[in-house]
């Protein structure tokens, strides 16, 4: 038995497996794809609209078997990016100098011997359409003008993304995925897959997600949009060439932070401690090492994450509902589509994607007569719980992973 | 009030008006062979067989029926009848270690308390719900006795049997609470809260429109179809139950 509530994982470096390690995929190389052309779109969900060109980048580890069957598709969530595990080689020519100092987003659970253990499992992750990470997204030229997109980008779905993954699975010559994990938005990428394509999915893990986002989480949300598109440097999306509306994404991602915390987890990491002083300076600067840490967030977020990304994902987030998609929305007649083994992985203390709602999801299944292992573990770390609690996590995808077909 | 020791025949012929039928039934030799292992506990009889429900259980359900099994624990049963009979199982259980071992094993496994219901699954969605050993741990135990007969179309029920001579010759003669091969824990580590005896349930089958379909026993370490008397004799029961009104029978 593994123990539930493991010491939590810190950001230090100290605790990064660097690239020689044994257990690391040591340094990596993302590739770029052009899954669609001009001349030949990639069809979207929403409206009529299509889009091409669409370059993808997507980064891999291991090595795909003679037979393809050991493919895990990791799914990243609203800020992830496709350099999941391992040092990126060109961090620096790519202008990702942020990435020298720490491993990819999920490095605690994938590598040789790791939970996913790249030794068996070929692990690939692709970045999604509208980010900012090597994928086609509002930064990119927009062909019909010469200008990068902005507003003009269209709007994207997370049924978009998990086509777009399947093409680019497709390009690759893989047809059946071993499974398709995620957390948080990432989850329900892994959701979709199941639903999207049951009989290409032989497993799958949504980890600290649910098949809609809360009334609460499409408030945030609303609220941190508004804070990019009220940035007076935000001049309609059109900033490229400028100076980005840093302070609004910076105040959208600090709101989030909180939503990504529980309050036990704040007051533990932080409690009332002002920050390198015994008393406050009583004026509007730093003084708490809450708001320290928010202000970090907020600020490093800037350097990496263009605003319009920003924009255009969390609305995908808004919009995704799976049972209105699959089950007109009904998620129990949603679920009957499911042929894969799925796990629901919950987390006692995240409010933006709460054990009620997967468990929820996990009970559509069962209504569905479907076959679901719903896990929820015992975390104060809320919905960074999925990234952070790597002893459990890590538990549960390795056997999950490992565990006979049947 | 006298001071006088009970007359014996005045005394059994007290005892005997109120006994079950089984131990009315107990030749002088029997009854004297019982208390006999009773006091020499540590010599045993022969071994009961470990998890010996699960056997019962495997030859008793169809090929790829459907079966949710709460308390599922390590997930052992469902394993077994996954491999042998194709089931559709579905484990549910609160214990996070046990729920871990679940998913190294491959049994699908729902993370929750029984006590909290069986809400949200469907009326007669599976074949067969089994609670083994298990409701003699529950807060509520006809809550769970009710919901599984309204989301399985059968239910199989396994429980230590408290009227078991052993348990009766403890807590009678020895004024101490019961620890038996079935019952291995003291009065303060026990998880068992309601325990209950085969004529308690049958009783309460009687007054609450459930049927016996099958019974069974483990009584002198072996496995038997259940029988007048096993009130005393049997350590443990397995009972196939249903109800016999409203739910469309199988």
């Amino acid at each position: 038995m593994v123990d539930p509530t493991p010491k939590p994982r810190g950001r230090s470096s100290a605790e990064d497996d660097p690239p020689d390690s044994p257990s690391s995929v040591g340094y990596t190389t993302a590739h770029t794809v052009r899954l669609a052309t001009e001349a030949n779109p990639f069809p979207l969900e929403i409206g009529t609209r299509s889009i091409g060109p669409i370059d993808v980048e997507y980064e891999t580890y291991g090595q795909l078997s003679p037979t393809r069957d050991n493919v895990v598709l990791v799914a990243h969530a609203l800020s992830g990016d496709a350099h999941v595990a391992g040092w990126d080689r060109n961090a620096e020519a790519t202008g990702r100098a942020y990435r020298t100092k720490h491993p990819g987003w999920w490095d605690t659970v994938i590598g040789p011997g790791k939970a996913i253990d790249t030794r068996r499992y070929f692990v690939v992750c692709s970045n999604v359409l509208g980010s900012c990470y090597g994928t086609t997204g509002p930064s990119s030229i927009d062909p019909g003008t010469g200008k990068p997109y902005g507003l003009r980008f269209p709007m994207v779905t997370v049924g978009d993304w998990v086509r777009l993954q399947a093409r680019l699975l497709d390009a690759l010559g893989i047809e059946r995925l071993h499974c398709v994990v995620g957390g948080s938005l990432g989850g329900q990428q892994a959701l979709e897959w199941a639903l999207a394509y049951p009989h290409r999915v032989e497993r799958a893990i949504v980890l600290a997600a649910s098949p809609r986002l809360s009334a609460q989480g499409l408030a945030f949300n609303t609220v941190g949009r508004h804070a990019i598109m009220n940035d007076p440097l935000f001049h309609g999306g059109d900033y490229y060439g400028r100076a980005q509306p840093g302070t609004g994404l910076s105040v959208a991602r600090m709101m989030a932070h909180i939503t990504y915390l529980s309050e036990e987890a704040m007051r533990e990491k932080f409690g009332r401690r002002l920050r390198n002083k015994e008393r406050p300076d009583f004026h509007f600067g730093i003084e708490y090492e809450v708001e320290s840490y928010l202000s970090y967030q907020g600020k490093a977020f800037v350097e990496r994450f263009d605003a319009n990304s920003y924009l255009y994902i969390t609305r995908a987030m808004d919009y995704y509902d799976a049972a209105e998609q699959w089950g007109g929305g009904d998620l129990v007649e949603a679920c009957r589509r499911i042929q894969s083994r799925l796990m629901v992985v919950s987390f006692s203390s995240d409010w933006l994607y709460t054990p009620e709602e997967c468990r929820a999801f996990a009970l559509a299944m069962c209504r569905a007569g479907k076959p679901v292992t719903y896990v929820n573990v015992p975390s104060n770390y809320g919905h960074d719980a999925f990234l952070v609690e790597t002893g459990p996590v890590g538990h549960l995808l390795r056997h999950f992973l490992d565990g006979d077909q049947r | 009030m006298s001071h006088k020791h009970a007359d014996p025949a005045a005394l059994a012929r007290l005892l005997l008006s109120h006994m079950d039928g089984a131990l009315a039934d107990l030749t002088e030799a029997q009854f004297a062979a019982m208390i006999a292992r009773s006091t020499s506990r540590a010599a045993g009889g022969p071994k009961p067989p470990l998890r010996w429900q699960d056997e019962l259980i495997e030859k008793m359900v169809p090929l790829r029926c459907s079966v949710l099994d709460l308390g599922c624990g390590n997930g052992e049963l469902l394993l077994r009848l996954t491999e042998c009979k194709q089931v559709r199982g579905q484990g549910v259980e609160l214990d996070p270690g046990a729920v871990f071992e679940c998913v190294a094993r491959g049994v699908p496994v729902f993370q929750s308390d029984l006590d909290a219901g069986l809400k949200g699954f469907s009326d007669q969605s599976f074949d067969y719900v089994v609670l083994e050993e298990t409701l003699q741990t529950l807060h509520r135990p006809v809550d769970v006795l009710m919901e599984m007969l309204r989301v399985g179309r059968r239910g199989i029920v396994s429980f230590p049997n408290f009227a078991h001579w052993q348990v009766r010759f403890d807590l009678a003669f020895r004024g101490r609470m019961p620890v038996t091969p079935r019952l291995p824990r003291r009065w303060y580590d026990t998880p068992n809260i309601h325990l209950l005896t085969i004529q308690d349930f049958l009783d309460w089958s009687g007054e609450n429109h459930v049927r016996i379909v099958e019974g069974h026993a483990l009584a002198d370490g072996a496995v038997r179809p259940l029988q007048p008397g096993d009130n005393l004799h049997a350590e443990e029961a397995l009972l196939v139950v249903e109800r016999s009104d409203r739910w469309t029978q199988m």
